[in-house]
């Protein structure tokens, strides 16, 4: 180790270990330790309940058709974005970013009024009988909505340093537009996507905001797993209410790890092509 | 022979691609994210510019704008000394558990805010571990501002600091430690060595990190109680006028948010061009040097 020669590392270091200490751990830790306090069985029989199950399905099926929807959109949105040229760009750019900027109540009674019955897409869709607003499809365009910047923002920068060479050499060689884009393209793609595509599924799985508004909220069939713990809150039942966090909780680590590793692993795919 | 001008056209670039491509993004842009916007201030301003007025200026709105403020005023500057030292801390030296460090400092981005408000409930509400001295003692923190502030605090707490670590990084020592072997104090080197160079990024630290902290709803709604009037912030006032059926009432309040929001994209725009933000960094950082989402 090197001879330390700037000065503030006590200070600097003491302000970090506090806060973080204060307003991340300790929390966390509390959140912890009551669901553990519940011990083995009542913990089990909380979690494995059939309305917890039941939001674990929808919460999951949600966030599933949400993300495979970004990451088709995600994708066509970001390669528009760097590879085409077009009057207003910046723009489009620009409000990739709105999901994230416009908060999360906000956007839920917006797209619960566009998808309402009586609403500009609700009214439209009910002769084809296509409910969005109350039923899961509507949790889905929430998800959508809200984890829509990940995947754009993942891949847009690996997309702006492809090496044009290889396609060059892909189509000088007589491969068609769709072989090349399968076969040369994507490959140096993936690990980008794959992280772009971790960042938001973990997004939509602890998303609240936003999909309270448009869900409608029927225990066992339009109830997300962040509504149960806070309804759980509210019936006093605050060991139920910290067994439940605690699963989002595990599930957040593990998402968190899986998106660590395919981002090393996107690195290390982007140093060695490099 | 002469040699060719033109390049081939690159993948994608027929103009059936181009079209389809395009008519499928602006498609779904203007479904999913234009519409929301539009549909904002169609509902706001549906009652006439004059219902409109009375709606914001109704005390409990005036109000929740007041506590929202507050709640940004007390939060963001604690959050950005926090950012600047664990930056510092950071970049600066080398120690054990720093890669360590650092994920926790990232750990509010992955978790629900619902689970950190009900985490805060564990900490200081009556069944948690301070609720009971806290409540022998007569301090309120749930369901109070200090919880709403806390709450704010945990969900935000990476935003400064995620922005300055690569950056400072990518930086090095080396300007620090000249400053310092001529003989500038600590605090001197940091305001006319360090911060000159990560202003830009600082402030679009804390551009999001206000943004966040004024449109906090999950977290918040657990710890607030969400008292009409006193304990409401603005989101929270907004989930109570729509669920009212008060919906122009609700837009209207909205409609402030959205402002927010749109001032932030374009403060976000005008900082990325000075190099802050996702520009100025590498898209994928070495394990290590920083790990921070490669995200705006």
């Amino acid at each position: 180790m090197r001879h330390r020669v700037l000065p503030g590392l006590p200070l600097s270091l003491g302000i970090t270990l506090f806060y973080v200490s204060l307003i991340v751990v300790l929390p966390l830790g509390a959140l912890i330790f009551k669901a553990a306090s519940l011990g083995p069985e009542d913990y089990w029989r909380i979690v494995s309940s059939a309305r917890a199950l039941a939001s674990y399905r929808v919460t999951v099926l949600a966030a599933f058709v949400a993300t495979a929807f970004n990451l088709v959109f995600g994708l066509a949105l970001a390669w528009v974005l760097v590879r085409y040229q077009f009057p207003g760009r910046r723009l489009l750019d620009a409000i990739v970013d709105l999901p994230f900027a416009l908060p999360t109540a906000v956007a839920g009674i917006a797209l619960t009024t566009l998808f309402a019955p009586s609403g500009w897409f609700g009214a439209a869709l009910a002769p084809l009988g296509i409910t969005v607003a109350y039923t899961p499809l509507g949790i889905m365009v929430a998800m959508a909505f809200t984890s829509l910047p990940f995947i754009v923002r993942t891949v847009q920068p690996v997309l702006e340093d492809l090496d044009p060479a290889l396609e060059e050499a892909a189509q000088s060689l007589g491969g068609s537009d769709l072989t090349i884009f399968r076969k040369v393209i994507l490959p140096q793609l993936t690990p980008a996507l794959l992280a772009g595509v971790s960042l938001a599924f973990a997004r939509c799985l602890g998303e609240f905001g936003a999909i309270i508004f448009i869900a409608g909220n029927q225990p066992m069939e339009t109830e997300i797993t962040a509504l149960l713990a806070f309804i759980r809150l509210e019936e006093y039942d605050y060991q139920a209410a910290a067994a439940i966090a605690s699963v989002l909780l595990i599930t957040a680590f593990v998402m968190l790890a899986v998106t660590n590793i395919l981002q090393a692993r996107a690195l290390r795919y982007t140093m060695r092509t490099a | 022979m002469r040699p060719l001008r033109r390049k081939p056209p690159r993948v994608g670039d027929s103009p059936q691609t181009r079209i389809a491509l395009m008519a499928f993004v602006l498609f779904f842009v203007a479904l999913l994210v234009l519409a929301p916007l539009a549909v904002i201030f169609v509902q706001a301003f549906s009652r006439g510019m004059e219902a409109y007025g009375a709606a914001i200026a109704h005390p409990d709105t005036r109000h929740a704008i007041f506590l929202t403020v507050v709640t940004a005023l007390i939060a963001v500057p604690v959050n950005t000394a926090f950012g600047v030292a664990a930056a510092w801390a950071i970049t600066k030296f080398d120690f054990w558990g720093r890669r360590f460090l650092l994920v926790v400092i990232e750990i509010p981005f992955s978790i629900s805010p619902i689970v950190a408000g009900v985490a805060y409930l564990f900490v200081y509400g009556l069944q948690g571990l301070f609720g009971p001295a806290l409540e022998a003692a007569d301090v309120k923190i749930l369901f109070a501002l200090p919880g709403i502030v806390l709450a704010s605090m945990f969900v935000t707490a990476p935003f400064v600091a995620r922005e300055l670590i690569p950056l400072m990084q990518a930086q090095g020592r080396d300007l620090e430690e000249a400053a310092t072997s001529l003989g500038a104090s600590g605090w001197r080197t940091f305001m006319s060595v360090t911060l000159p160079n990560i202003r830009w990024a600082l402030l679009y630290g804390v551009v999001l990190c206000n943004a966040r902290v004024m449109g906090e709803f999950g977290a918040v709604s657990v710890v607030s109680g969400n008292i009409r009037g006193q304990t409401n912030t603005l989101p929270l006032h907004i989930e109570l006028l729509y669920h009212d059926y008060q919906t122009a009432g609700a837009f209207a309040a909205a409609s402030i948010l959205t402002v927010l929001a749109v001032f932030t994209i374009i403060a976000k725009v005008l900082l990325e061009k000075r190099g802050a933000g996702r520009a100025g960094r590498p898209v994928l950082t070495p394990p290590g040097t920083a790990a921070t989402e490669p995200l705006a």
